[in-house]
């Protein structure tokens, strides 16, 4: 899997020291399962936060509740580890308050989807700056074993003996329905790719939805298998890059067309795409969304291999810009405020002695 | 220009009587511009120096069906030469635009009060939608008062004909000779309001036209016509020497805001979420955006608060407003920001309940909401406002407060508070107490849960300064250093300290200041916006020769209390408690003092007056 490489930056910045991987590693003992796809995620993210050129005191990273919402307790920068499926709207205070801080959220997929997921679609639709990483393990792992908002139909968990009814959540979809003008996907055992789309994410001026497949090796063991083992997942999985045909497959033996009632696989060895010419184009900065939904939407599909990488990279303005904007506008135009013109706005009167 | 130079059609003078103080509720439907009517008659009345108190009383609805006994809007204004602190018992002169607000509002209407009747509009039809069978105006149903027929919507579309306006548009300024009627009536100059009208239609000459020469007829033909033979003077109240403006809690209460952002140098992110009666505090301060307060409408009332306890973790003070149903929303984030020890300012303008209750209407009843509303030991201080102006003193206190003691801080008031006018002398901004800010920057030995050994305080460290790296959260923090930590010890340690620290605030207060009688046969406990009806109900009891030692503790803070309380109520024989509530601070004082307090509880979502505060007081004195 590969990614057009993207230039991150050096952390270089005048007299301040380079930073490391270990000054991004806090002195609390991780305490993740054994084998849980979150330590690669805190390892991919502890190796990119330092290629940015950010200083450290500038990170700050929000979770609400969950396994991975324990995430900034082993980031050694600002963390704050807040209330069930609230983190997007603490973080949106924080990177009002303060737009110089790079402001990042973990959380799950119960976390955002569930019982947060008013507050990420308004934090997408808004474009407030903030790094959005949603461990998806399908499953409620804190609490033991609950169906989450992305498990399978009738999955059979513990609050489920007899299979779900509820239809799942396709992440990408929601954040795309969202207006998110940043939405990728990624799995936790893809290093290499992970950590890009993290670099891509961190350089993206807006909210970046990043769906990080991840496995709970305890309540959902291999839930991502089917797509992601290694003698399959070049068969299974389809890698976006930018102004490059859909084509997957161990050989590149198959693309992906638009044919009658959507998209479609094809067989680069038959008739329909022999020359690679009807194949699908992708282009993440499309302003229209459309083309970015119907790949994640196939994606769900029996037959369609998975899509992974960036959907989505459009550039509009952020929320914390276009806030300070206003108000400095405002500013300009009225001058600043009187506390002492305030109170006496109005009428006023004088009462003598 | 005056009202008299606008006047061609003057045919005599007419005598004028001078009145201490007048009650006049203006009542129409809904979509009558009764609020507006009132407000102007308010902002005039102030504008003359007379003292004055409002109740604005309007429906849910936006529009119940138009001549509906629900759609009726009221809106009371008491003004008086004399210092006034309710907005009277029952009305001298009832304004009423149709039958339904007659039938709604002549129960609470002086004997033999004035009513003011718009004749065009007790049409069949309307009678029978405000259930009369005949018309009272004809039936001799009104005799106790003193009744004027006036032909209002006749009269407005006759002075209005010239204007070009469509019908419908011309009946809508009736309000407008309403008004004019009842300046002449009262001898309140027409300025104040043509110049309103000069600013709001400035874009819209033809509505600017329309309104103004609406107020001017009705004036005139107040003047003119046989139906009044005087008219009153209300001269301006001995107030205290200064600067005045009228002010509504609302209002008062965003420019406490605004001036403790200003006087502390804090930025201030309000996040909130629209809700009666508490959005026009977010209206007012988002028209303020050169100010350093910015505004943020959340989606909801959680993502409200959350922005604002993240603005306050990031070192901008987060303040959000609400009712009482939004405050239920907020309960969770309010733990956290309990145990994260950040400064938040929570208002709750209370209404109405429980669930969504009486939206429009006032009531106390979230106090023990706001003392204990929330899972296991979350202690949060309380502040309340007692009449509109000093909610911005309030405010300001609560953010002082919030900031001192690194705490959230609740701020009540109410409905009536809240859409309540007064006079305001407005304070100096220079005497305004400092709110200190210290933001944490040493990294040696710096630890987030290290505590001020005196208050208890842990130090602000805010994202961005560097070597001050740290992560806090919702779980239980270890003493000093903030790390996770489950041991049993060590949580009983932080229960009770972030209990003490909020109980060493009440080293941070003013003590309790008793007006009246300093000791006796009875003190009054009040708080929040009782405080006009049980001043005004003493002051009625001493005008009437009372020899009885009456004292009145007015509670602004409710958490912790005043460190003196417990001594004063015990310097009373008796101790009465009136609230809008089933008796909550009569519960707390109980509970804490061990006194045999008695309540005086009333839940109709409308403020005391002053004779329901007098009769109880009364009775407890002879009991």
């Amino acid at each position: 899997m590969n990614l057009t490489k993207i230039d991150g930056g050096a952390a270089t910045g005048g007299d301040r020291p380079v930073l490391a991987k270990k000054d991004f590693q806090s002195d609390q003992e991780v305490r993740w399962c054994p084998g849980c796809g979150d330590y690669a995620v805190l390892n991919a993210v502890q190796t990119v936060f330092p290629e940015l050129g950010i200083p450290r005191e500038k990170f700050v990273v929000v979770s609400g509740i969950g396994c991975s919402s324990r995430f900034p307790y082993y980031v050694n920068t600002f963390g704050f580890h807040t209330v069930h499926g609230r983190a997007p709207a603490i973080a949106t205070g924080i990177k009002l308050a303060n737009p110089e801080l790079s402001v990042w959220v973990a959380t799950g997929d119960g976390d955002a989807l569930s019982i947060g997921g008013n507050h990420i679609i308004h934090a997408l639709r808004r474009n407030v700056d903030l790094k959005i990483l949603m461990f998806n393990n399908r499953i409620y792992g804190l609490t033991k074993g609950q169906y989450s908002p992305t498990s399978e139909q009738f999955k059979k968990t513990k609050s489920t003996p007899f299979g779900s009814l509820d239809r799942p959540f396709e992440p990408i979809s929601l954040a795309l329905g969202a207006g998110a003008t940043f939405v990728a996907r990624s799995v936790d055992v893809f290093s290499q790719h992970l950590r890009e789309v993290l670099r891509r994410a961190a350089a993206h001026r807006g909210s970046a939805f990043i769906e990080i497949l991840q496995n709970c090796p305890i309540f959902n063991d291999g839930a991502w298998e089917p797509w992601t083992d290694r003698e399959i997942r070049d068969d299974r999985m389809l890698s976006l890059e930018d102004g490059k045909p859909l084509i997957f497959g161990k050989d590149r033996n198959h693309g992906i067309v638009r044919g009658e009632g959507g998209l479609h696989v094809v067989d680069l060895g038959g008739p329909e795409a022999a020359d690679g010419s009807g194949l699908v184009v992708h282009d993440a900065k499309r302003e229209d969304p459309a083309l970015a939904f119907e790949i994640a939407h196939a994606g769900t599909r029996e037959g369609f291999p998975m899509p992974i990488g960036i959907f989505r990279a459009v550039d509009y303005p952020p929320f914390e810009t276009l806030m300070n904007d206003q108000m400095r506008e405002i500013r300009e135009k009225k001058g600043a405020g009187s506390l002492e013109k305030l109170l006496a706005s109005g009428e006023t009167w004088e009462v003598s002695a | 220009m005056n009202a008299e130079a606008q006047d061609p059609q003057k045919i005599r003078d007419k005598p004028s009587e001078t009145l201490e103080s007048v009650v006049i509720r203006f009542a129409g439907d809904s979509g009558d511009g009764m609020q507006l009517t009132g407000s102007q008659f308010t902002a005039t009345s102030a504008i003359v120096g007379n003292d004055l108190a409002t109740l604005p009383d309007f429906p849910a609805e936006i529009r119940a069906p138009a001549g509906t006994l629900p759609g009726v809007s009221g809106f009371q204004i008491h003004f008086s030469s004399d210092d006034i602190s309710t907005p009277g018992d029952a009305p001298d002169v009832l304004v009423a635009m149709n039958p339904a607000a007659l039938k709604v509002n002549l129960r609470d209407l002086k004997p033999g009060g004035v009513i003011i009747a718009n004749a065009n509009a007790f049409t069949a039809g309307d009678l029978k939608k405000a259930g009369y069978a005949a018309s009272p105006l004809e039936d001799g149903s009104l005799e106790g008062y003193r009744l004027i027929k006036v032909e209002l919507s006749r009269l407005t579309r006759s002075a209005l004909e010239k204007t070009g306006l469509d019908t419908r548009s011309i009946d809508r300024c009736k309000n407008f000779f309403a008004l004019g009627m009842m300046y002449w009536l009262y001898t309140r100059p027409l300025e104040p309001t043509l110049r309103w009208l000069e600013e709001k239609f400035a874009k819209q000459p033809v509505l600017l036209e329309a309104n103004a020469l609406a107020l001017k007829a009705g004036s005139t033909f107040a003047e003119a016509t046989e139906l009044f033979a005087v008219n009153y003077i209300v001269p301006p109240a001995r107030l205290a020497p200064g600067r005045y403006r009228n002010v509504s809690g609302n209002a008062a209460l965003a420019m406490g805001l605004i001036a403790a952002s200003e006087r502390s140098g804090l930025k201030m992110l309000l996040g909130s979420y629209p809700i009666t009666p508490a959005s026009d505090i977010l209206h007012e301060l988002s028209a303020h955006k050169n100010f350093h307060v910015m505004t943020f409408q959340a989606e909801d009332e959680i993502a409200a608060i959350g922005a604002a306890l993240g603005a306050s973790f990031a070192g901008t003070l987060g303040v959000t407003t609400t009712s009482g149903p939004g405050v239920a929303l907020k309960t969770e984030m309010l733990g956290l920001a309990t145990t994260a020890e950040l400064p938040l300012v929570v208002v709750n303008v209370q209404r109405g309940g429980p669930s969504t209750g009486l939206p429009t209407k006032t009531e106390q009843a979230d106090l023990l909401q706001a003392l204990f509303g929330r899972n296991s030991e979350a202690p949060i201080p309380v502040l309340a406002a007692a009449t509109p102006s000093d909610c911005f003193a309030m405010a300001y206190e609560a953010c002082r407060v919030a900031v001192a003691h690194m705490t959230p801080v609740f701020l009540l008031t109410d409905g009536y508070l809240a859409n309540g006018a007064e006079p305001w002398k407005l304070p100096s901004v220079d005497s305004l107490p400092p709110i200190p800010v210290r933001f944490h920057t040493d990294p040696e030995g710096f630890h987030p849960f290290a505590r001020d050994p005196e208050s208890l305080v842990r130090p602000w460290a805010i994202p961005g300064t560097p070597g001050l790296e740290h992560r806090i959260g919702g779980l239980e923090k270890q003493d000093v250093t903030g790390n996770v930590s489950y041991d049993p010890a060590n949580h009983e340690r932080m229960v009770r300290a972030r209990a003490e620290k909020v109980e060493r605030i009440a080293k941070d207060i003013p003590a309790q200041v008793v007006e009246g009688d300093p000791d006796g046969d009875l003190l009054i406990v009040g708080w929040g916006s009782t405080y006009g009806a049980i001043a005004a109900a003493i002051r009625r009891r001493r005008a009437g020769g009372s020899d009885a030692r009456i004292g009145h503790v007015h509670l602004r803070y409710l958490n912790p209390l005043p460190l003196n309380l417990g001594e004063i109520v015990r310097r009373y024989r008796k101790v009465l408690v009136p609230e809008l509530n089933m008796g909550q601070l009569l519960w707390v004082l109980r509970a804490r003092f061990l006194i045999d307090a008695v309540g005086l509880n009333k839940i109709q979502g409308r403020p005391f007056t002053e004779g329901e505060i007098l009769a109880k007081m009364n009775a407890v004195l002879e009991d």
